[in-house]
């Protein structure tokens, strides 16, 4: 009797998830059907599995170049985040004085401010350092990385500040004793003790601006320039919707976040227990 | 001497990123406070008129505006709601020692990494083409048609998308704070007799008010802010039945290039998501027990 109760559990479980994730089953097998086969049915499994609307969909994306551009954006933006974040914390902790409260209080009092609160006086506000310095922040990628390092680090500051915290200062002393800078003693003794940390402002980050859409769409205006939800977003207002190529572009989307998921599943789902509890 | 290159440290460590952050956050902040006390359509060579508090006057008769605050509020309501519900009730599901509670937990989260936009557009066609289907064989037509069509039923639709979107992730938070609950309290509870609703009532869930205070943070906060599944899902439509603040602001400014009106609500956006925020977190503190 309690084993058959536990199976019917089991089953019970796996059909509330699969139901759950029904919406991608549904993407994943009308993006091989033909006008006329998704006009039938959209529910059944495709009678042949042809690539023909991936190839379609991946030329009207220019998906590879998107995906060039997500990377690198994405890539730089969290290695700046994490050296530059890890190496304030760190600082604001071990000098324990008036000047570093403020700081810290600023950084976590602006975490309220929605980024529509910013967005116009941000435009602006890079329009003008192109326009007297020259420096091309508007409509590059360098100029994206630079904005969304301001932005997410809020975050990745109080992430770390939390953790360092907990971190015993001997270590620190018995370095600096034996005349070590203070940049030796930080990259070689506590960098990597905070690496439990540093995966989850990595997963964070990564997962926010990987998917962001407004602030690319107001800083990025070449079409070679488009990140991932850029591209995806043209795609679906260029023309009226083909279902099939459209369904075969936003599965072309999911790959990488899939792969990256698979890659690192475990730090991904203990890095957001551990960052939203802390 | 050590005391100049002490300083010299610190600057170095943290002058970097507290630059960047200014010019990106804080400054861009402040212009937005100035900018909101002007009338002024965003092109440079034309004047900016100073009208002091007109602007903030104004959204009070702004019927636009105050509908797509109270849908955002409705919006919000709903969607917390359901996402804790539906988020908590798959933690107390993988938190029962079954063998295939790993495989669900992921199969819940997957759809958090999938970006707002992207959801959308899934949604889209689940709403244009199963719901329709669903209800063409069920006959149950009316409540299976397609949502994003009816105005009755577009802000429900954003709240499904929305919920599907966060459930996963507010589901992990509830997992932490579950398994943080010691096992001798709930063996305690079954020698004393207790059934499952009263293991919930009287440990589960008093135990369990830090994770709700993450919880309601976020979500509340998230879903206030919603834009990008509200652009793809329905772009504010139909007939404006949609349309969240976060659309609305970005509407005035970039839509209709009323600079000064956008940047006004966006500063009262700000006020009301602090106010909700710190209100809510000092809420639900008060009533968290000590372990």
């Amino acid at each position: 009797m309690r084993t058959t109760n536990k199976i019917l559990k089991e089953v019970l479980l796996i059909l509330v998830a699969l139901f759950f994730l029904s919406p991608i089953y549904i993407i994943f097998v009308n993006s091989f059907k033909n006008r006329q086969e998704l006009y039938e049915n959209v529910l059944a499994w495709p009678e042949n599995f042809g690539f023909q609307y991936y190839i379609g969909a991946m030329e009207k994306m220019n998906f590879l170049n998107a995906l060039g551009n997500s990377l690198y954006i994405t890539i730089i933006s969290i290695i700046l985040l994490v050296v530059l974040s890890s190496m304030t914390a760190w600082m604001l902790v071990r000098t324990n004085n008036k000047l570093s409260n403020v700081i810290f209080m600023i950084f976590i009092a602006t975490m309220l401010i929605p980024f529509q609160t910013i967005m116009m006086p941000l435009m602006q506000l890079m329009g003008n350092i192109m326009d007297t310095l020259g420096i091309p922040m508007l409509n590059t990628r360098e100029g994206l990385i630079f904005m969304n390092v301001g932005f997410n680090s809020s975050i990745s500051v109080f992430l770390y500040h939390g953790f360092i915290k907990s971190v015993p200062v001997s270590l620190e002393e018995a370095a600096t004793i034996d005349g070590a800078s203070k940049f030796g003693v930080f990259w070689r003794i506590i960098f990597p003790i905070l690496k439990p940390i540093t995966v989850t402002v990595l997963i964070i980050n990564i997962i926010s601006i990987w998917n962001d859409y407004l602030l690319p769409s107001l800083t990025l205006t070449d079409k070679d320039l488009r990140t991932i939800p850029l591209s995806t977003f043209y795609f679906f207002g260029e023309f009226t919707i083909q279902w099939n190529m459209a369904m075969a572009g936003l599965l072309l989307t999911m790959i990488p976040i899939v792969i990256f998921f698979i890659l690192a599943q475990k730090h991904i789902i203990k890095g957001i227990g551990d960052g939203a509890v802390k | 001497m050590t005391k100049r290159k002490n300083w010299g440290w610190y600057a170095l460590f943290t002058a970097p990123l507290v630059i960047i952050f200014s010019v990106v956050v804080i400054i861009p902040f402040l212009i937005g406070i100035y900018y909101s006390f002007f009338d002024w359509d965003g092109i440079a060579a034309n004047p900016m008129v100073f009208v002091g508090l007109e602007n903030f006057a104004k959204l009070f008769d702004d019927e636009r505006f105050l509908n797509s605050a109270w849908l955002t509020i409705k919006f919000t309501v709903l969607a917390v709601i359901s996402v804790n519900i539906v988020g908590l009730g798959f933690a107390l599901l993988v938190t029962s020692n079954l063998r295939t509670a790993n495989t669900a937990r992921t199969m819940v989260f997957m759809p958090y990494l999938i970006g707002g936009l992207m959801l959308g557009y899934i949604w889209q066609f689940v709403f244009s083409d199963v719901f329709t289907l669903i209800g063409e064989i069920t006959g149950l037509d009316s409540i299976f048609l397609n949502w994003l069509l009816d105005p009755n039923y577009s802000l429900y639709a954003l709240v499904v998308v929305f919920t599907w979107q966060m459930a996963g992730y507010i589901m992990i938070i509830y997992i932490a704070g579950i398994q943080a609950i010691p096992g001798e309290l709930l063996e305690a509870s079954k020698i004393d007799g207790a059934n499952n609703w009263q293991k919930l009532r009287k440990i589960i869930f008093p135990l369990l008010m830090p994770s709700f205070t993450i919880s309601l943070f976020l979500t509340l906060s998230s879903a206030f802010k919603i834009y990008d599944t509200n652009l793809s899902l329905t772009g504010g439509g139909p007939a404006n039945s949609t349309e969240m603040f976060a659309m609305n602001i970005y509407n005035e400014i970039f839509g209709y290039s009323n600079y000064g009106l956008g940047q006004a609500k966006a500063i009262v956006f700000f006020l009301i998501v602090a106010v909700i925020a710190l209100t809510q977190v000092y809420l639900t503190k008060k009533r968290e027990v000590e372990m």
